[in-house]
């Protein structure tokens, strides 16, 4: 039978209090998305009028709208890069016991400790050293050694979860390393790998203090244009945008329980 | 004393070309040693079954013949081939798990064809097969489900389904039924024993359980700390043990304190108190008249003797510890005073034990079987 919480006075002041802390959390979104529908051209809270014409501007203003595709760009190439090359090594940690293995464990999870500014300059240095170009790939370079550490854990979880016996009872069943491989362990590593490729690219998408030392204005993702506006306009174009942004990630996730369970995907289930 | 030739050439073994085949078999994880140079040849057809507490290395064994582990030293054989360095996909063998190892993504009917798809096997001779595994393991119409809509029971029968439409040389059982609860257990070990003797598969099968392994065996290894004592008979194994490991793990046993009075080929006299009896002189090997040794007595073999029979016979006077109900029969732990450490059990039945002994009475009892056995006194 489930716990009743009885309205004495200092349940009430328990409620009271849970209420105040969700209400900070969600504070800044409530902020922003009020100041969003001010009809003047300032950020000021709370507006004096309202209006949608700000939504209209965020969308089809054009830096924003190159900075979209560009973070498409960035995050489809970086996440799978990621995924490709973290699973690889994600399997070589778990699976195989050799020298230097924890040297190499510390490298790969090294970008969690290094200030993202950090890579973000070393990039920059060294491109304009070897004179390569701030195209595309050195950005996707940078992402790419950002979200590594999260796809390696996670498919690393998921492969600490996957039941070793599994790959020994096909194996005695006729299959090959390489068709044990294909058939059992990469389907049973499906929940984590999709979850490693949703962090790093949720990751990917947000950056901006990494991607604001390698991008140029060719390659600027969209949270860096947001940037480069906001040091030029006032008005409430961004806080339409974040409501945007917001609204769309929030459909998005609902989607994705929808159709494949939270738990799953984010790998909060084991099994 | 137990010799190399004695565990591979147990003389119950039919003369049959062995269809699996261990030559000195050691495996070691570090400094440790897992196995100590395993002797073993199973005929064809046979079930049999390692038997032995966790860590004695029976596990390791199954590990070696499937070829999940690689032998630090000896050779096995499987229908006569050398398979030692043979990786575990090419050497055809079934194996179920304690866990069962169902492959969570796939239907039943999936599971039990993945073997049969390995092989190349053609869709239609693919689907009879299935079909048929699964009449065998009487899951008919369960093919379109997948492993977590099934009981315990149920993924069970998948496991050995999907281990034997592949027709192993060998089936491999890795203590299958521990999972089980105790009703379902008792069932799925006839079932599977019947599966096994239409079948004509040569099996391999460890457990811990005795029981288990005194039911269902054709021959039982007796495993103890990385070694195999000894290779016999259920009932061999039972009523001639031939190590001290083997007489106590295998059963219950009661231990009296015996003194060697009288020493042949064959037969060694050891008497506790009055009593004299015969027991098998082998364990005994090395030892001389007069040494302290330990008489091993199962509970059924000792019985009380009746007051107003007379002290015909020669006994042992002990009293009544403690008396436990066990439905059908009821325990008598009595003291021997000086012939054993412990009191010593005696089964009687339930009708007539409470009313006949109350806990303090004297009573008298002594052996009564050919099976006795004795070892040399441990310390301790």
């Amino acid at each position: 039978m489930p716990f009743s919480m009885r309205k004495s006075p200092l349940a009430l002041a328990g409620i009271l209090l849970v209420a105040i802390i969700l209400g900070f959390v969600m504070l800044p979104a409530i902020v922003v998305t009020i100041t969003a529908f001010n009809d003047k051209a300032i950020l000021a809270f709370p507006p004096q009028s309202y209006s949608w014409r700000w939504f209209a501007r965020a969308l089809s203003y054009g830096d924003f709208q190159k900075g979209f595709w560009n973070g498409l760009i960035v995050t489809a190439w970086a996440s799978t890069i990621a995924l490709i090359v973290g699973s690889g090594f994600a399997l070589a940690l778990h699976r195989y016991a050799f020298s230097l293995k924890s040297t190499l464990e510390a490298v790969l999870l090294s970008p969690l400790v290094i200030p993202h500014f950090t890579i973000g300059l070393g990039l920059l240095i060294l491109s304009a050293q070897l004179t390569v170009g701030r195209g595309f790939p050195l950005v996707v370079l940078a992402h790419v050694i950002l979200v590594l550490p999260f796809v390696l854990r996670s498919v690393f979880i998921s492969l600490q979860n996957l039941d070793g016996r599994l790959e020994l009872a096909a194996s005695s069943l006729g299959a090959s390393p390489r068709r044990v491989l294909f058939t059992v362990t990469l389907p049973l590593l499906v929940p984590g790998l999709v979850s490693g490729w949703l962090f790093a690219a949720i990751l990917s998408f947000n950056e901006f203090t990494a991607t604001l030392f390698v991008s140029n204005q060719a390659t600027q993702t969209l949270p860096v244009a947001m940037y480069n506006y906001v040091r030029e306009y006032a008005d409430p174009t961004l806080a339409a945008l974040s409501v945007i942004y917001i609204v769309v990630t929030a459909l998005l996730l609902t989607l994705a329980n929808l159709f494949f369970g939270l738990g799953k995907i984010l790998n909060v289930d084991a099994h | 004393m137990l010799t190399r030739t004695d565990i591979a050439t147990p003389t119950s073994l039919p003369a049959e070309k062995p269809v699996v085949q261990l030559d000195g078999v050691t495996k070691r994880f570090g400094e440790a040693i897992a196995l100590h140079e395993a002797w073993l040849k199973i005929v064809p057809g046979e079930f049999m079954t390692l038997l032995g507490p966790s860590g004695c290395g029976k596990t390791t064994l199954l590990n070696l013949i499937a070829g999940f582990l690689d032998a630090d030293g000896g050779e096995i054989f499987i229908d006569g081939i050398l398979v030692t360095e043979t990786p575990a996909h090419k050497r055809e063998i079934g194996i179920v798990f304690q866990n069962y190892a169902l492959f969570p993504h796939m239907t039943v009917a999936n599971n039990i064809a993945y073997g049969l798809k390995t092989r190349g096997i053609g869709a239609d001779e693919i689907k009879r097969r299935v079909d048929e595994a699964l009449a065998l393991v009487k899951l008919d119409g369960f093919g379109d489900r997948k492993p977590r809509q099934l009981s315990g029971g149920q993924q069970q029968r998948v496991a050995l389904a999907r281990a034997l439409v592949i027709r192993p040389k060998v089936l491999l059982l890795d203590e299958p039924f521990s999972a089980l609860d105790k009703n379902l257990r008792a069932s799925m070990q006839i079932e599977l024993k019947e599966i096994q003797q239409r079948l004509g598969v040569t099996t391999i099968f460890v457990t811990h359980d005795q029981g288990e392994a005194l039911s269902m065996s054709d021959r039982i290894a007796v495993m103890s700390a990385g070694r195999i004592r000894q290779i016999a008979a259920p009932q061999d194994i039972y009523r001639r043990p031939q190590d001290r490991f083997v007489a106590s793990f295998i059963g219950d046993a009661n231990v009296l304190k015996g003194k060697l009075s009288a020493v042949t080929d064959a037969v060694a006299q050891v008497t506790v108190g009055s009593l004299s009896v015969e027991v098998p002189a082998a364990p005994l090997a090395g030892l001389a008249a007069g040494a302290d040794v330990d008489l091993f007595v199962r509970p059924e073999h000792l019985v009380p003797v009746d007051g107003d029979g007379g002290p015909a016979a020669p006994s042992l006077a002990g009293t009544v510890r403690t008396q436990v109900f066990q439905g059908g029969h009821v325990d008598l732990y009595i003291d021997l005073g000086e012939h054993a450490a412990q009191p010593v059990l005696l089964r009687s039945s339930a009708a007539l034990a409470p009313s006949k002994w109350q806990t303090g009475d004297v009573v008298r009892v002594r052996p009564v079987s050919a099976d006795l056995v004795a070892f040399p006194k441990q310390d301790g």
